[in-house]
């Protein structure tokens, strides 16, 4: 078998990654929809799903089932290609875009081929991210256009004008880190922010060593919260309850794909934020003598909400309920006691840290939905050539200025 | 047959068949879909060179925003398909055969003048020795293409300019 793996391994290693993440990929999607309805009805003091499956759980399963049941309507006159090809497009882009990251810094060995905890590991994966964001404008302006819809067109138009307004901030902000890190390799940025500044303060980017890219990482968000057409950036979901927006005429499961599609950028723009700012798979606390407990921190995590999701199910609503929770929470906290064995704990450490800071900012993504009104569109594109733009230009000066001056 | 063989020869077959499509088809927009295929196929073929940076900036660039200005003012400007006319006797019995035998002379002088040609192996080309030769040897052509395109910029913003000053 190790014989056939050096030969093969495109067909050993790398299919059955890019299997393994692609499903976890589309779950996450699943079930990041459920997320975002629970938080925004907590912030607007209701409960949101709670009936389908207990606490809602089986929601997404149903929103899914719906979408493929649904009959699939095509405008008369519509382009059909373009038509076609525009949510093809959106939802192939977002998740081929997930290739590139990494989640953490070690690797596991298939078979004797040892391989990364990444799909690639490019030289360029940076500038590869931006092309593809670059390319989604398409599935945008296309769909806007195709649907033989004056109001779809008028939606597509603006939306995509928003989002190629919106990529030259969201380029630019980045130029910092990239400058200071001195490679595109998304590992290896990753790998310039370790050690820690007076032995507790982590060298993230955010607090970095020549310049902190402080304003970076906020015109980074703010540009990427606004590539994504999310709020409070976002005419064209909203434009559905004024007027109507690129996807109107679009039937079950293209809409579908491309509310995917903008879940999936919204992850990959999430993990973009902790690789370039926030350390990627660093864990924040030292990794030095007397801190060799916080190897523990994702086991415990886990056993505590095994045993908080157990103590709560047994005493649910429904038999279902009573008997799904706590078959979860065992879950949970098997997942926790095998975090906690010995020669796991290095293996999960990155992993779990990356998948946290992710998961923060995706909260902190349902948030600004839940919380900000929407802006208009003019305002709105004055923001994004008046404000973001010369600030992040400002940026990429006063980082140079600071890296030559600590380097004479 | 290496793979660099094979994936030069798909690559190569997807920039034709898309350059053929952008000359064939009815519609502007399907058109200017069929460029955008062939910028992309052409980044693959700088990548397939080593020129990774290259590939990079022509999908950001090529692909992401001059292939949306085509695309926006073909939507903007509402396009529709073209009539299609038949052939006229001239251009079918002259014209299709004398272009068919220039695109073979062609061919042939092209094939015989790099025979001599083998296949290198391809040396990625970082970022970093690409920004050096860019800003040290060819600082001059490079900031002059900079202003190059400013005046380029505000010759359009000048034309574009509602005439609504006295």
């Amino acid at each position: 078998m190790n014989e056939f793996a050096s030969h093969h391994p495109l067909l050993v290693v790398a299919l059955p990654k890019i299997a393994v993440l692609l499903f976890v990929l589309l779950t996450t999607l699943a079930y990041l929809t459920w997320f975002e309805r629970k938080v925004v009805a907590h912030i607007q003091a209701r409960w949101g799903p709670y009936r389908v499956g207990p606490h809602g759980l089986l929601q997404p399963l149903a929103d899914g089932l719906k979408f493929l049941f649904k009959e699939d309507v095509t405008p008369a006159g519509a382009d059909k290609f373009a038509y076609f090809l525009a949510p093809f497009l959106s939802l192939s882009l977002a998740i081929t875009s997930i290739a590139v990251i990494p989640f953490g810094p070690k690797g596991f060995t298939v078979f004797g081929q040892s391989t990364p905890l990444a799909i690639t590991n490019l030289n360029i994966g940076l500038l590869i991210l931006f092309a593809i964001t670059s390319m989604s404008v398409y599935g945008v302006a296309l769909a806007g256009w195709s649907s033989n819809s004056k109001y779809s067109l008028l939606g597509g138009l603006r939306s995509s004008a928003q989002m190629v307004s919106y990529e030259l901030a969201l380029t630019m902000s980045v130029v910092g880190v990239v400058l200071m890190a001195g490679t595109f390799n998304l590992s290896e940025i990753v790998q310039a922010q370790q050690g820690f500044h007076w032995g507790f303060v982590p060298r993230w980017n955010l607090i970095g060593s020549p310049m902190p890219q402080v304003i970076g990482f906020f015109l980074f968000f703010t540009a990427a919260v606004a590539e994504t057409n999310r709020a409070p950036f976002d005419l064209v979901e909203a434009e559905q309850e004024l007027v109507g927006g690129f996807h109107t005429e679009y039937a079950s499961f293209k809409f579908a794909m491309f509310f995917m599609a903008e879940y999936s950028s919204m992850i990959t723009v999430s993990c973009l934020a902790t690789i370039l700012f926030f350390g990627g798979w660093l864990s924040p606390f030292p990794q030095t003598m007397g801190w060799g407990w916080t190897r523990y921190i994702p086991a415990a995590t886990f056993a505590l909400a095994g045993l908080a999701l157990i103590i709560h199910g047994v005493r649910y609503l429904t038999i279902f309920g009573r008997f799904v929770l706590p078959a979860l929470g065992l879950g949970l906290g098997g997942l926790g006691v095998l975090f906690a064995r010995p020669g796991v704990p290095e293996f999960v450490q990155g992993p779990f840290w990356f998948l946290l800071k992710i998961t923060i900012f995706i909260f902190v993504y349902v948030w600004l939905r839940g919380t900000l009104p929407r802006l208009r569109y003019d305002k709105l594109m004055d923001f994004g050539w008046k404000v973001l733009l010369p600030l992040s230009i400002l940026n990429v000066v006063i980082t140079s200025l600071a890296i030559v001056w600590t380097q004479r | 047959m290496t793979p660099q063989i094979a994936v030069f020869l798909i690559l190569a077959a997807v920039t034709v068949a898309g350059a053929v499509s952008l000359i064939l088809q009815r519609h502007p927009i399907h058109s200017a879909l069929s460029l955008i295929v062939v910028m992309v196929a052409l980044a693959g073929l700088y990548l397939l060179q080593g020129a990774e940076f290259i590939a990079a900036v022509q999908i950001i660039v090529y692909g992401g925003a001059i292939m949306v200005l085509f695309v926006f003012v073909i939507m903007l400007l509402n396009a529709g398909e073209e009539e299609r006319t038949n052939l006229s006797r001239m251009a079918r019995f002259v014209g299709v055969p004398l272009g068919v035998v220039f695109l073979l002379e062609v061919a042939y002088w092209i094939a015989r003048a790099t025979s001599h040609m083998t296949q290198s192996s391809p040396q990625a080309v970082s970022t970093r020795d690409l920004s050096t030769l860019l800003f040290r040897e060819y600082v001059f052509p490079f900031e002059l293409t900079s202003f190059l395109i400013l005046i380029a910029l505000l010759g359009a913003l000048v034309l574009a300019r509602r005439e609504d000053s006295d």
